[in-house]
């Protein structure tokens, strides 16, 4: 097998208001006509990386190869091989989607005749025909993404670059554009693709690491992941955060590692599903604790991201980006109010 | 290229050169540039409003001079209008460049450059597209704003070679002026911080200087700043090339001003350019 990407030791600290080590030592490897995920929450450096191997960013240190080819030594080649698209559709507004491709074609140096006929083909292998002519002012937010990677693919570019391709979308149009890269890596394509979203992750990477503060924290398969944190996930729904803080202390013995409890919520994972249900729920009965929900159900890539950052991803971080004024603060002590209006209920139930 | 590509294969791959010669750099330039320039252009074409109302700015000037102020201003040209439309030429492009570093700095914002940067393309074809496409749209302001002062009695006197002369220099003037603003644009946080960031360079200059007043008619103190800084010598300049000399009220010669005009042309071109460059590439 021929590595497509390779990246080793990549480092870059951006200095300014507040130093920020984006990249601390990255290091990974991507196999030729595969999907490599680069997986992690807001800020954790997945967006750096992608901007060094795009040759947009220069790194401190360490190196990236792209095909073989340095990218910082060999840039310009590097730039005839790749494909870009990005997490803010990076498109012209102004210009019609046949325009925006042409564009691209011409900078890419291609023959005019070549790039007319590759724009109406791309314009039809994503469903933007009809809306080809019209500015994308009229475009809706899937569209503009499609258009996006179609924009990326002008010059058949041997390995793609997706920085969180679907952020933002709908989910039918999330779906849609997964098909997408589904069919273009079936033609060979090598992509490199960064998401927060563990679901895309698991669907579309057949390798991923899993980056937090620069740094890889984990890789492997999304399967072997999943294996390595037990078979199955117990999921305990309770009446009361005090109930779900007991079930999670009873619970607890029967995984690898200790229960999780998230409000009303307990969960631990297993080896054996059934076997475990069993005991737990005869030692809940002992307790005199009545679950509301119970659940067995397959790991999932965030329970991988807890269990090896100790923090989640996919909702908070997003929500947290998504109101920006002053968020965290606030959005803590919101949480706090409610843990704090729970409360009286638990000790009500003491008394 | 590499074979490896993907989708179905209906336009063959062309090949593209993989190792650029210094013959094909050249030659990258000059084409991306004009894709870039054609872009540019065709978001102006794409929004006639904003330059519709780009327009009606420097035409309101024109009236507000000509029929408010300009009957208490007293100058040494055969009429206030004639005086003040050379004023109004330079004023109305120097204020034209200033979108050099509003289109640069939403370019950066919306994540386009993003995309350029990681493209096979010349480097310095975003600059050199974007002042491109900011000199031909002051050219056709230029148009306008000479029809629109033959409308309220600008009448040039020195024939049509001197006269498109000096709305050459006047243009040139803008286009180096564009580079210190791509300059502003490619600092800029954002397109709106860019134009509010340009306004505060380009006021004063406009204002304390020979387009709109004789400098005569100023404190001493001020007159030197006004009468040599580059927006006067441009005005003098094209003053000079359009009406005449003696319309300047300074009793220098038309050479004087173009001279001087030119050598303040090339050093911002020569500052400008370098700087302006720089700021792209160190730009993340």
């Amino acid at each position: 097998m021929t590595i497509a990407i390779e990246v080793e030791n990549l480092q870059k600290t951006f200095t300014g208001k507040r130093e920020v080590r984006a990249l601390d030592g990255v290091s990974f490897a991507v196999e030729e006509g595969t999907v490599f995920g680069l997986l992690g929450p807001n800020g954790s450096g997945k967006t750096t990386a992608v901007r060094v191997l795009t040759t947009i960013l220069r790194a401190d240190g360490g190196s990236a190869r792209v095909l073989g080819n340095d990218v910082q030594k060999k840039a310009a080649l590097v730039r005839t091989q790749i494909g870009l698209a990005g997490q803010y559709a990076a498109v012209d507004e102004n210009l019609t989607g046949r325009e925006n491709l042409q564009m691209v074609g011409n900078l890419n140096h291609l023959p005019r005749s070549f790039v007319a006929a590759r724009a109406v083909e791309l314009l039809d292998q994503f469903n933007l025909s009809d809306a080809g002519d019209r500015p994308l002012k009229t475009y809706s937010g899937g569209m503009r993404r499609r258009l996006d990677l179609a924009a990326a693919l002008v010059a058949r570019p041997a390995v793609l670059f997706l920085d969180e391709p679907t952020t933002g979308l709908d989910p039918q149009s999330r779906n849609d554009l997964w098909e997408v890269i589904e069919h273009l890596v079936e033609g060979g394509t090598t992509v490199l693709l960064t998401t927060q979203y563990l679901e895309e992750a698991d669907r579309l990477a057949s390798t991923l690491a899993v980056i937090d503060h620069g740094r890889v924290i984990a890789d492997g398969t999304p399967a072997s992941m999943k294996a390595g944190l037990g078979a199955t996930v117990l999921e305990v729904g309770l009446a009361s955060i005090d109930d779900a803080r007991r079930t999670g202390t009873i619970l607890g013995g029967l995984g690898s590692h200790n229960a999780l409890v998230n409000g009303t919520l307990a969960e631990v994972t297993v080896d054996n599903g059934p076997q475990a249900a069993m005991i737990g729920l005869r030692a809940l009965d002992a307790e005199g604790i009545i679950p509301q929900t119970f659940n067995l159900r397959e790991p999932s890539l965030d329970d991988v991201f807890l269990s090896l950052t100790g923090h989640r991803t996919e909702a908070e971080a997003t929500a947290d980006e998504a109101d920006d004024s002053a968020p965290r603060t606030k959005r803590r002590k919101a949480r706090m109010r409610k843990f704090e209006e729970a409360m009286p209920v638990e000790t009500g139930e003491f008394s | 290229m590499t074979t490896a590509t993907a989708t179905p294969p209906t336009p063959a791959m062309p090949a593209t050169p993989l190792s650029p010669t210094s013959f094909s750099n050249l030659w990258w330039l000059v084409s991306d540039t004009i894709t870039l320039t054609r872009r540019n252009l065709l978001a102006v074409a794409r929004i006639p409003e904003a330059l519709f109302f780009s327009t009606i700015q420097p035409i309101m000037f024109v009236l507000l001079f000509r029929y408010v102020f300009g009957g208490a201003i007293q100058t040494d040209a055969s009429s206030y209008v004639n005086y003040l439309m050379p004023g109004i030429f330079v004023q109305t492009v120097a204020f034209g460049a200033v979108s050099t570093s509003i289109g640069l700095a939403e370019d950066l914002q919306k994540g386009i450059i993003e995309r350029f940067r990681a493209l096979p393309m010349s480097r310095g074809a975003v600059l050199l597209g974007r002042t491109t496409a900011d000199l031909i749209r002051n050219m056709f302001v230029v148009i306008i704003m000479t029809a629109v002062g033959l409308l309220v009695g600008f009448r040039p006197s020195t024939g049509v070679a001197l006269y498109l002369a000096g709305t050459s220099l006047i243009l040139l003037f803008a286009y180096a002026l564009s580079w210190g603003f791509a300059i502003v644009g490619l600092t800029a946080p954002n397109s709106e911080t860019a134009q509010v960031m340009s306004f505060p360079l380009i006021f004063p200059l406009t204002f304390v200087s020979a387009a709109f007043v004789p400098l005569a008619s100023m404190p001493s103190w001020l007159q030197g700043f006004a009468t040599y800084q580059p927006f006067s010598v441009t005005v003098s300049a094209a003053r000079s090339l359009m009406v005449g000399a003696a319309s300047t009220g300074t009793g220098r010669s038309t050479m004087y001003w173009v001279v001087q005009s030119l050598a303040w042309i090339l050093g911002f071109l020569i500052v400008f350019i370098p700087l302006a460059i720089r700021k792209y590439r160190t730009r993340t």
